[in-house]
């Protein structure tokens, strides 16, 4: 049992954090079945100690109490944020008071962050980047930049020679145990994959980034911000980081090829037929593969899966009391788990009376940061032949977008304007 | 008044548009890939690549200046949600 106490987890290196077992749910969107712990560490040298990271503040006297078992306030040379989420940070404004000399070392995008955090207090920090060190005699800590770990400030910290990383969120996990170290606590592989798929799976492309530096380092232990501390084959954490950030699902279409996902739904089947009829239209253009999806019949979470490798997505739903249709949201508000930014975006429907479903759509794109390029297509009530037609061209037109085709377009801004407020 | 050509290349279109026009009000409505969070100069994901005219936009205030040392960025990104255009050609693209 570790209860209030420090954990030595190698030669003169701590862990001073806090446990919060009975926590149910972190940050709204997480279950925590185990509860979780903020892991804070203290590192000592011949030139004084180093702190890294600290606990959320409901926590504080917890980490301070381990804290003081292992060092003097006066002896804190340095305090390294990896990472300014609140729940590593909180107890930083009292550490400041409690140890005004000790420098602190943060990202370059941390920076604002920590403004944001220390408001109107005046204090010292360092922004530090991948290569710079923090010499302490006989041992050093150098820099890793993984930004978007999960949030743009995050970074890890390595200390060299004992090949300890640690690591911020990256190969954390929410489960609260008193063994602390992985060869120790209950069985924690549901919780370390189900943080991978909630927290870092959005970011996949920095997680792939972030492994390029990581990979190389000789490790003996990771030493994550949340979670057990893996002392035990540490190696196959990072691997496991590595098989995690790998599709999910292989893209059968030629690598040349860009996919069209089109989604729909439809309540007396018009915007069923203006899906067929732009699925058609986007077929004329070579090197796009199309799939329409009703959904009606369909699971958001598979769904998330195939946007994530998808190039265009494009959604059909019907306007009913001025908005779009529930499953429509449903799907577009489950895109948080995945990448989406730059993807091509566009929407469709029919309408009966006022036809807001395919803006309120469109801006829902946008914010969720993917282009629109091409304005959405709306038909009212039943689309005829010449309706079908325009359908067709607008598929087409989405086609040449995705595959770069489109001819040099030049307009003014008040024509612009004009186009933009009668969609 | 003076205006300003502004071609977004990653989708191929030229807006001409009066000087002092911010790119923010250009961008999203012609649907080019540069996408925005705060729309206020302080988060960074508008950030944009200036690939001709960077002379022939406003000098980024401090503020801009700031966010754009802080996100370590190179001398040919600006931040769309705060460039103004001033005149003559101008070409941008995401990032």
């Amino acid at each position: 049992m570790i209860t209030g106490k420090a954990v030595e987890i190698a030669a003169e290196v701590y862990w001073i954090g806090a446990l919060d077992p009975r926590l149910r749910e972190f940050d709204i969107i997480l279950k925590t079945a185990n509860g979780t712990t903020y892991n804070a560490y203290c590192v000592r040298g011949q030139h004084g100690v180093v702190v890294i990271d600290t606990v959320k503040a409901s926590h504080a006297d917890e980490f301070f109490t381990r804290l003081e078992q292992v060092a003097h306030y006066e002896e804190i040379q340095a305090i390294i944020l990896n990472h300014l989420e609140p729940d590593h940070s909180g107890a930083l404004p009292e550490l400041i008071r409690r140890a005004p000399q000790a420098r602190v070392y943060l990202s370059h995008r941390g920076q604002m962050m920590l403004k944001g955090i220390i408001k109107d207090e005046v204090l010292e920090y360092i922004p530090v980047g991948t290569g710079d060190t923090i010499d302490l005699g006989e041992r050093q800590l150098r820099f890793l930049h993984t930004p978007f770990l999960h949030w743009p400030d995050t970074q890890c910290t390595y200390l060299e020679k004992e090949g300890i990383l640690f690591s911020g969120d990256i190969f954390g996990c929410h489960f609260c145990d008193t063994r602390l170290f992985n060869d120790k606590v209950g069985d924690f592989r549901a919780a370390f994959e189900y943080y991978y798929a909630h927290i870092m799976r959005p970011f996949r492309e920095h997680v792939l980034e972030a492994l390029a530096l990581i990979e190389p380092l000789p490790l003996n232990l990771l030493a994550p911000a949340h979670g057990p501390i893996l002392r035990d084959s540490p190696d196959s954490y990072v691997q496991r980081y590595r098989q995690l950030a790998a599709p999910l699902l292989t893209n059968e279409a030629a690598k040349q090829e860009k996919t069209l996902l089109i989604f729909y739904i439809s309540a007396y089947g018009n915007t069923t037929r203006m899906a067929q009829a732009i699925s058609e239209g986007a077929e004329t253009v070579k090197g796009v593969r199309i799939s329409l999806y009703d959904l009606q019949g369909g699971e958001v979470s598979a769904f998330v899966d195939l946007i994530e490798e998808a190039d265009g997505l494009v959604f059909g739903s019907p306007t009913i009391n001025g908005d779009a249709v529930k499953p429509i949201w449903d799907l577009l508000s489950s895109l948080a788990l995945v990448k989406v930014r730059g993807k091509l975006g566009a929407a469709f429907g029919s309408y009966g009376w006022s036809g807001e479903a395919v803006s309120l759509i469109e801006d829902r794109l946008r914010g969720l940061k993917l282009r629109v390029p091409v304005k959405g297509s709306k038909i009212k009530l039943i689309p005829t032949d010449t309706e079908l037609e325009q359908c067709h061209r607008f598929g087409r037109e989405l086609a040449l977008q995705l595959t770069g085709q489109t001819e040099q377009r030049f307009i003014t801004l008040d024509e612009l304007v004009r186009e933009t407020n009668h969609a | 008044m003076p205006k300003a050509n502004v071609t977004f290349e990653d989708i191929n279109v030229t807006v001409t548009v009066p000087a002092g026009t911010r790119l923010i009000e250009i961008s999203e409505k012609v649907g080019a890939g540069i996408t925005y969070g705060c729309r206020e100069g302080e988060c960074g994901t508008c950030l944009m690549r200036i690939v001709a005219g960077m002379a022939n936009l406003a000098e980024p205030s401090m503020l801009e200046d700031k966010v754009l040392k802080e996100l370590m960025a190179g001398r040919h990104n600006r931040l769309a949600c705060q460039a103004q255009v001033l005149g003559g050609e101008i070409v941008v693209r995401p990032g």
